[in-house]
């Protein structure tokens, strides 16, 4: 339990960094090409969660390019699996939602001395409610994920079994109560995961 | 008041696309002036006023801002002298945090600790003290024009770049924030430059006018030469309403 | 201030994951030894030579078969506290399973299907393969049997039966090892697989079962995760067992180093010696369920010591 939670929060938080800036960036600038980037992300934010951990399992595969890192079967390649499932999420939430945001706005408070930085910062603040949707939809998404872990995770026991492919595993054994109970703890995780965010997003409405 | 260049502009031009939108071959801004900027719809007021405010540089020519003995242009002021101006549009953007939160906002930027006093005051000077808790989306169109007076006054300007800052607002407001611009010229010698349709309004408050017509400067004068005894022909029909635009 | 406080909480939660993750992935170069197994073993001192080093790790990619009816839990905390060493598991279908070993992903695999085995070995990506044990196939279905072949001894014909009465029949259809045997016995029967009767599941074994229990079809599965299932309320009942065809041996193969010199090529064939060895054969025969011996041995040396009998 405690497992899953580590490998969905440090994807997650992963996700966050390298998704939030990017789609900051992405909303607030123009060149050429965008639109196929766009058209790109939205497709990331669908992308099969199994295709995922196929790739993710060639690449880290000792026959594989990235083989030598020897993360296949660990939760390194657990997280990398998860963090490419959220993190398009992430980036294509907070792209729209920062473009959401009145381009007057950042003028404005250019104009009253921010730097570029600051009305940046400034812009994703006001984007906040829908950049935390963008996170719960990512942690939603690769908590209660199963085919990329197994593949990549392997279902090892103490070792790379988390929640969802324990529950593969007990069902495999016809332990339905056990599964079904685990399946329940899944649920409440990801129940309170969820609550402690959207009460955060509610503290900052009242802000 | 003293008389010393603010902003010196030399053939300046700006152009959006193909299309040029302002040409002033010369203009100089006095310090401690009221500068009513004039003008039809289009005629390039609110481009002058964005060139002014350091937003954006001059396609051509040059524009001079005098600070403090040195001279810098929009490429080349610091933050520090950036932050010595301050501007208020026709439509506020506020942020979706109270109307304290936003008008302290330029303090916070400023890294001003202890600015809660200068924020109530604020608050005080554009009567909002009672709503100081509320969020911008429960405000009229009046208030949240006198919380984006109050986040730059808040800021004790050195220039106050004002663009079209009563429009669409009703007479208590018009004359509560015009009374504001009045009280910060003759109490902080403010620096004051106004964008305005209304020549009314450009009457009240002007101590100089300058009218743009289609990007280029047809008159420039003090107040009284300008209303009195206007040059040129096209500003006696701006100023009788005949103007057709 | 409530804004600050929620950030603060996030950063600590932030900050925890990462240094847990950290701490997992610091796991690899410097393995402590997991709390679960570990605990009961002696620890390496009181071993007759004292090894102060971290468990090494052994990848075994086996079928779902070996993991889901326990034998796995059974008899590899042996090998671990004779070894000092910490055996992942990976268990998948025998497909899966040979192509991790192939992909140097596994350093031993141990699974059932003679001929893919063999080829495996022959491409060069194992070195050897030993028989370990068997267990057998058997033709389960309901219990009122609609094709009417209960007791038959010929497991083809009773194919041939299920294929013309139409009852519905679940295939694995995941080229596992039990799937290459229904598919070897299909042909045996002559029985061309067409029509709604036979449901290609492209699912484990246990998942299989229950789909068959569901649905009162006909399926092959393995003894032991049959009798497995039987434990936690499976109603199929065994129709057809005893045929030579049905018979399920496991082989072990480490993984050729020569293809991938990065795995644990030693422990690999140290596993491979320790599986056939008499003890550990010793040890699978004792792990029954229901009173039934799941797997029965069946190395080198098992049949060396028993062939008196």
């Amino acid at each position: 339990m405690w497992r899953s939670l580590q490998v969905t929060a440090s994807a997650l938080v992963f996700s966050a960094a390298v998704g939030v800036p990017v789609g900051t960036w992405l909303a607030l600038t123009r060149f050429r090409g965008q639109r196929v980037l766009n058209a790109l992300i939205y497709t990331g934010m669908g992308l099969p969660p199994v295709v995922v951990g196929l790739v993710v399992y060639l690449f880290l595969s000792n026959s594989g390019p990235l083989g030598n890192l020897a993360w296949l079967f660990t939760i390194k390649a657990m997280v990398v699996a998860q963090v490419i499932i959220a993190t398009p999420l992430v980036v294509g939430v907070t792209m729209s939602s920062v473009r959401a945001v009145d381009p007057a706005l950042r003028v404005q408070l250019r104009a009253l001395g921010a730097t570029r930085w600051q009305a940046t910062v400034a812009a994703l603040v006001e984007a906040r409610f829908g950049v935390i949707v963008g996170l719960v939809a990512g942690f939603g998404s690769i908590i209660s994920e199963v085919g990329a872990v197994m593949l990549v995770g392997g279902n090892i026991d103490g070792r790379t079994r988390v929640l969802t492919t324990a529950v593969v595993l007990e069902t495999r054994r016809g332990n339905f109560d056990v599964a079904l109970a685990l399946g329940i703890i899944l649920l409440t995780l990801s129940f309170a995961a969820n609550l402690i965010m959207v009460m955060g997003q509610g503290k900052l409405a009242e802000s | 008041m003293t008389s010393a260049p603010l902003y010196t502009l030399r053939d300046v031009r700006q152009v959006y696309g193909a299309r040029t939108v302002l040409d002033i071959p010369a203009l100089t801004v006095q310090r401690g002036e009221v500068l009513a900027v004039v003008g039809p719809s289009g005629a390039g007021k609110s481009t002058l006023l964005r060139l002014m405010a350091l937003l954006e540089a001059p396609a051509q020519g040059e524009m001079l801002l005098h600070l403090n003995d040195e001279r810098v242009t929009a490429e080349t002021a610091s933050i520090a002298q950036r932050r010595l101006l301050a501007m208020v549009f026709q439509r506020p953007a506020l942020l979706s945090r109270n109307v304290r939160a936003n008008v302290a906002y330029g303090l916070r930027l400023r890294g001003e600790r202890n600015g809660q006093k200068r924020v109530e005051a604020a608050l005080e000077r554009v009567s909002l003290t009672h709503l100081a808790n509320a969020h911008p989306r429960t405000l009229s169109g009046g208030e949240m024009q006198r919380v984006a007076v109050a986040r730059a006054l808040v800021l004790e300007p050195r220039v106050l770049l004002l663009d079209e800052p009563t429009a669409n607002l009703d007479p208590y407001n018009v004359r509560l924030i015009e009374s504001l611009i009045r009280e910060q010229h003759t109490a902080h010698e403010t620096t004051i430059i106004l964008v305005t349709h209304n020549i009314f309004q450009a009457r009240r408050l002007a101590t100089r006018v300058v009218l743009l017509l289609e990007g280029a400067l047809i008159e420039e004068g003090s107040a009284e030469e300008f209303f009195d005894s206007p040059r040129d022909p096209r500003t006696a029909a701006f100023l009788s309403g005949e103007f057709v635009y | 201030m409530t804004k600050r406080r929620i950030l603060i909480l996030f950063l600590i939660f932030a900050l925890a994951s990462l240094t847990t993750l950290l701490a997992a992935c610091g796991d690899k170069e410097k393995p402590a030894p997991t709390p679960t197994k570990e605990a009961a073993t002696p620890l390496p001192t009181e071993e007759p030579t004292p090894e102060p080093a971290a468990p090494a790790r052994l990848i075994l990619a086996t079928t779902t078969s070996t993991e889901d009816s326990g034998l796995l839990e059974y008899i590899l905390p042996d090998f671990e506290a004779k070894y000092n060493a910490e055996v992942d598991v990976i268990a998948v279908g025998t497909g899966q399973a040979l192509e991790l070993g192939q992909n140097g992903d596994a350093d031993v695999v141990l699974v059932h299907s003679r001929a893919r085995e063999d080829a495996f070995v022959a491409d060069g990506y194992g070195t050897a393969r030993y028989d370990v044990m068997y267990n057998d196939f058997i033709l389960v279905g309901p219990a009122a049997d609609p094709a009417g072949i209960k007791g038959m001894t010929d497991a083809a014909a009773a194919f041939a039966q299920i294929a013309e009465s139409g009852s519905t029949f679940v295939s694995r259809g995941d080229d596992s090892g039990t799937h290459s045997k229904e598919k070897a016995i299909w042909t045996a029967a002559e029985v061309t697989l067409e029509g709604d009767w036979y449901i290609s599941a492209g699912q484990g074994m246990g998942e299989v079962l229950t789909m068959s229990d569901e649905m009162g079809a006909y399926t092959l599965s393995d003894r032991a995760t049959y009798v497995a299932r039987q434990a936690t309320g499976l109603k199929l009942e065994i129709l057809v067992e005893g045929d030579p065809i049905l018979f399920n041996p496991y082989g072990v193969i480490p993984v050729n180093p020569e293809k991938h010199p990065n795995i644990n090529a030693e422990l690999g064939q140290a596993f491979a010696d320790w599986i056939t060895s008499l003890e550990t054969q010793e040890l699978i025969l004792s792990f029954k369920l229901n009173d039934q011996s799941l797997f029965t041995p069946d190395s080198e040396a098992w049949r060396a010591a028993h062939s008196g009998e």
